[in-house]
């Protein structure tokens, strides 16, 4: 059994692009080959359970072959993309040679097997600084955004400790910046905490009167993953290069779905993830500008790969992947735009047209519109998500969503407590069709309305009584 | 709880893995009592035979309304009704909870514990406020109807 067997399923999917594409009535792009690995809902929810035979061939070799159930047909849909996308067959494509056969080590620098992966790990590179408008050089890989998060955050303040004491970040960052906040107070330095406003934004004022000649750092991320709005980085940047501040943002859901362009942004350090925009996992990169120079302190010691930032070999296959979703998010970003922008218009409006009190969490318009976050008055949001089995959506973050606290983020934008426990967030993503959508909106609105039914607040309020002004008995 | 955790991870080491995603989703009979709730709605909150609870808070996430409809002359409870604003395990034991009392002296309603409500449900440890909640819901529906008792007797 040899690597060409394993690699055949991808060539033939690349096989199959032009004919799919010749095939489809929009000349480029009609969601990626993707579609055919990816069922719409309605094809899954009607489709028979085929029966898979498999007959053992002289090619078999003594592999045994058992049958992988189909698990389309009673999967859920998937409307979680903040938490993870799904990844593109075309990046798995580009990835298989590195898992297979260009198995050697980046950073060998004696023989042909070294030089051939560190070919693939520097074409990646240069995609992934494409997509941010940077130079190659300036791009590290590391295991994640939330590594790329810990390595600009500790590293600036552990580099600059004793010049300067203080970090600037918002209230509503994701947690691996608010907790690389929290240890670095540990260290000694002082740390403030933005808030914002009830659209989730920043304000600029804020901003300047929390600036001290000791500020090292301001991290402020580039689209929020509970809420999706986007913060003015232009001017944030612009405003920490004129005082000489280091301005390091968390784009992980930002890259690839909106323009992000470092040298127009004046941003120093951006954090990037791979399975976020249809990537591998495990896998981020950062970004460290060279020109003016930001200088870290590293996290992992060791051979010194990666400028010395992040020691230990990359990655190779991972980062190859990275690259290649990199480059197909560059190709493809205004496409992929206009479709989620559209099926998330067609998401709200088809809710909003047919249950009442139902409002949007965050700016309606400095947001990214695959992620609609959505409070249901008078319905509490864990029963609604239990109601709807049958598509895959979070309250919030997903490393809380084991705990049964409201979201901190929704917290911060002045939310009543109530609508935060009502909330729910829709991710639209790259391979979500019109199909789920409408179905989607269709179950919503279905167990909204039972669900309201069964709600003593929704009577109260029928009955004009103001919840408001009713003392309630705490419990516990 | 904490054994019945123990000994499904540790059976779930030898059996299908499958087991230790069940200890995380909801259990069976919560998820009948919340796809089919028992007896969901209102009574009239002016009969003079009826109690009303309310308890629990938005800002908690958890509400419940718990209405008994009580026969004067054997003291039983001939009618129940809820409605709750909760997660599926809140829903569920209402649910459990009106199934229970119905037919039952006040007395023995409100000697219901909250554990029982729990022991039924198989509620996790993080979800035992929503038992408690019942038991709550279920007194203070008692307590209104006693206190509007007194109240007629008073004036008559």
């Amino acid at each position: 059994m040899s690597f060409t067997r394993l690699l055949q399923p991808a060539r033939s999917l690349r096989s199959m692009q032009p004919a799919l594409l010749a095939r489809s009535a929009v000349p480029r792009f009609v969601v990626s080959p993707a579609v055919s690995a990816f069922h719409t809902s309605a094809k899954r929810l009607q489709a028979q359970s085929a029966q898979t035979v498999i007959t053992p061939s002289s090619e078999s070799l003594g592999f045994s072959v058992s049958e992988v159930k189909d698990i389309q047909n009673t999967r859920p849909i998937y409307m979680d993309m903040q938490a993870t996308s799904p990844t593109d067959p075309r990046v798995l494509d580009a990835m298989l040679p590195y898992m297979t056969e260009l198995y050697g080590n980046p950073h060998s620098r004696t023989h042909s097997y070294g030089w051939e992966t560190e070919k693939g790990v520097d074409q990646a590179r240069e995609d992934i600084a494409k997509l941010i408008g940077a130079d190659a050089k300036e791009i590290v890989f590391t295991s994640g955004a939330t590594e790329s998060n810990n390595l600009s955050i500790k590293g600036v303040a552990r580099f600059y400790k004793g010049k300067k004491n203080h970090i600037i970040t918002t209230q509503t960052e994701h947690k691996c910046v608010l907790d690389s906040c929290r240890v670095l107070t540990d260290e000694g330095f002082e740390v403030t905490y933005l808030p914002v406003g009830k659209n989730g934004l920043i304000s600029m004022d804020d901003l300047k009167a929390a600036i001290r000649p000791d500020t090292a750092l301001v991290s402020i991320m580039a689209v929020n993953n509970e809420i999706g709005v986007i913060q003015p980085l232009e001017e944030i940047g612009k405003l920490c290069r004129s005082k000489k501040i280091f301005f390091h943002t968390d784009a992980a859901q930002a890259i690839g779905k909106i323009p992000i362009d470092v040298t127009k942004m004046n941003i120093d350090l951006l954090s990037i993830s791979g399975h976020k925009i249809y990537g591998p996992k495990g896998v981020g990169a950062l970004y460290v500008r060279r020109r003016p120079r930001v200088r870290l302190v590293p996290l992992l010691t060791g051979g010194g790969q990666e400028r010395g930032l992040r020691s230990g070999t990359v990655a190779a296959p991972l980062a190859v992947g990275l690259g290649e979703a990199c480059r197909i998010a560059i190709e493809e970003m205004d496409y992929d735009h206009d479709r989620v922008k559209r099926l998330s218009e067609r998401l709200i409006n088809g809710i909003q047209s047919k249950v009442s009190h139902v409002y949007r969490n965050g700016d309606e318009i400095q947001s990214y519109p695959g992620c609609v976050n959505l409070s249901f008055a008078y319905v509490e949001g864990e029963s609604l998500l239990m109601a709807l089995k049958d598509i895959a959506l979070s309250s919030g973050s997903a490393c809380t969503s084991a705990s049964l606290e409201p979201s901190y983020v929704l917290r911060a934008l002045g939310a009543e407590d109530d609508m935060a426990h009502s909330s729910i967030r829709f991710g639209i993503g790259r391979f979500t069709t019109e199909e789920e959508i409408d179905f989607v909106v269709s179950r919503v609105v279905a167990h909204v309305d039972k669900l309201r039914e069964m709600s003593p607040l929704w009577e109260m309020v029928q009955e004009g009584i103001d919840i408001s002004k009713i003392e309630w008995a705490q419990h516990a | 709880m904490l054994r019945t955790t123990f000994s499904t991870v540790s059976r779930s080491l030898f059996a299908k893995p499958s087991a230790i995603i069940a200890v995380r989703s909801y259990h069976p009979k919560v998820i009948d009592h919340y796809e089919h709730p028992r007896n969901v709605g209102s009574l009239n909150k002016s009969d003079p035979f009826v109690g009303t609870g309310l308890v629990g808070a938005p800002a908690c996430g958890d509400v419940m309304k718990l209405q008994i409809k009580v026969d004067e002359a054997s003291g039983k409870i001939v009618d129940v009704k809820f409605k709750t604003f909760g997660c599926g395990s809140a829903i569920a034991s209402s649910s459990y909870m009106t199934e229970r009392v119905r037919g039952m002296t006040l007395e023995d309603a409100g000697a219901i514990k909250n554990t029982e409500v729990a022991k039924e449900l198989c509620l996790p440890p993080v979800k035992l406020h929503c038992s408690m909640l019942a038991e709550d819901a279920i007194k203070s529906a008692i307590n209104d109807y006693k206190r509007k008792r007194a109240a007629a007797s008073a004036s008559a």
